[in-house]
């Protein structure tokens, strides 16, 4: 994938898939170690032993719509090629955590991308009836953080879908000014 | 950052917006964007940017969802459109340059584009 936000956006169609209601985003930024981490964990049905040890088959899926499943095998050899790996845990009836990591400055390692249209992205893929799924997105970089949590923005919306063009575009311009916060004075 | 500040710009809107609600009706068009890893690798997202951009600047009213892969990888993306009691049409190929064009013929003039157009489903 091009960029990472888009594995990301992946991990998230798998929790909601899996019937998460809330999905734990965290990113750390360690500049000093030159590592950056990507974790998802959701409170999804989770796997069976059976189904994680074979988590990086291609030809292994759940779904019936086609034969393969490439998401993790894709997202592991970004990984690897940053001198990283992958790492999932999961537990039937609890949940799964993908956790992703990377060489910060690896010549390989894919921008974050648009991080503002993959959260869109999720929002969209939520249930517009029945139990929404939430996240919690904890961005961190040198001290500093970022947090968006769809809880805490539905509950002062009260009735008003997060989907309102008005609310989009507020969330839109709360990201991209939480983004610029974080990103000032990159120490590159 | 102002996070404080923030949030009660957005209780602001909510009391704007739940007006504007009382007087709006229900859409009665539906865009679904397929976002499988498929369409992820095939720019779904920045399709699905494009449709929500262009029904802003048009001020047009449709519901936008995404879906997983319904198994037609190699012709993603791939976006449907279902408006009231027509048939649904799925387009593929539909990267984000595609969209504006897309929105103008469907939902402006009202005219299904047949070259890219894969299929048709009517509902029961």
């Amino acid at each position: 994938m091009l960029e990472l936000s888009l594995h990301v956006l992946d991990l998230f169609q798998n929790a909601l898939e899996a019937g998460a209601t809330r999905i734990q985003l965290e990113i750390v930024e360690d500049v000093a170690q030159n590592r950056l981490s990507i974790s998802v964990e959701d409170n999804g049905r989770g796997m069976s032993r059976e189904a994680l040890a074979r988590i990086d088959d291609p030809f292994f899926t759940t779904r019936k719509t086609r034969r393969v499943g490439l998401g993790i095998p894709l997202l592991k050899a970004a990984a690897r090629r940053c001198n990283g790996d992958v790492r999932v845990t999961s537990k039937l009836g609890v949940g799964t955590r993908v956790e992703a990591d990377f060489e910060r400055d690896h010549i390989d390692r894919a921008p974050l991308g648009d991080m503002t249209g993959t959260l869109l992205g999720f929002i969209l893929t939520s249930p517009a009836d029945g139990e929404a799924c939430d996240i919690h997105y904890t961005h961190r970089l040198d001290g500093r953080t970022f947090t968006f949590d769809t809880r805490e923005i539905r509950e002062v919306l009260g009735g008003v879908s997060l989907m309102h063009p008005r609310v989009r575009r507020w969330m839109e311009d709360f990201m991209e000014r939480g983004f610029r916060d974080l990103y000032r004075n990159p120490s590159f | 950052m102002p996070r404080l500040e923030s949030l009660e710009d957005l209780r602001a809107l909510r009391a704007e917006v739940q007006e504007e609600l009382t007087v709006r009706g229900e859409t009665e068009t539906v865009i679904t964007v397929g976002m499988g890893t498929c369409g992820i690798a095939a720019g779904a997202r920045e399709t699905m940017r494009a449709i929500l951009k262009e029904l802003e600047d048009r001020d047009i009213d449709a519901h936008v969802k995404t879906v997983g892969c319904i198994g037609m990888c190699a012709d993603e993306p791939l976006v449907d459109i279902k408006q009231g009691d027509e048939p649904r049409i799925t387009y593929g190929n539909l990267t984000a340059e595609k969209v504006p064009d897309l929105i103008e013929e469907h939902l402006i003039k009202g005219n299904v584009v047949e070259g890219w157009v894969l299929g048709r489903l009517r509902e029961a």
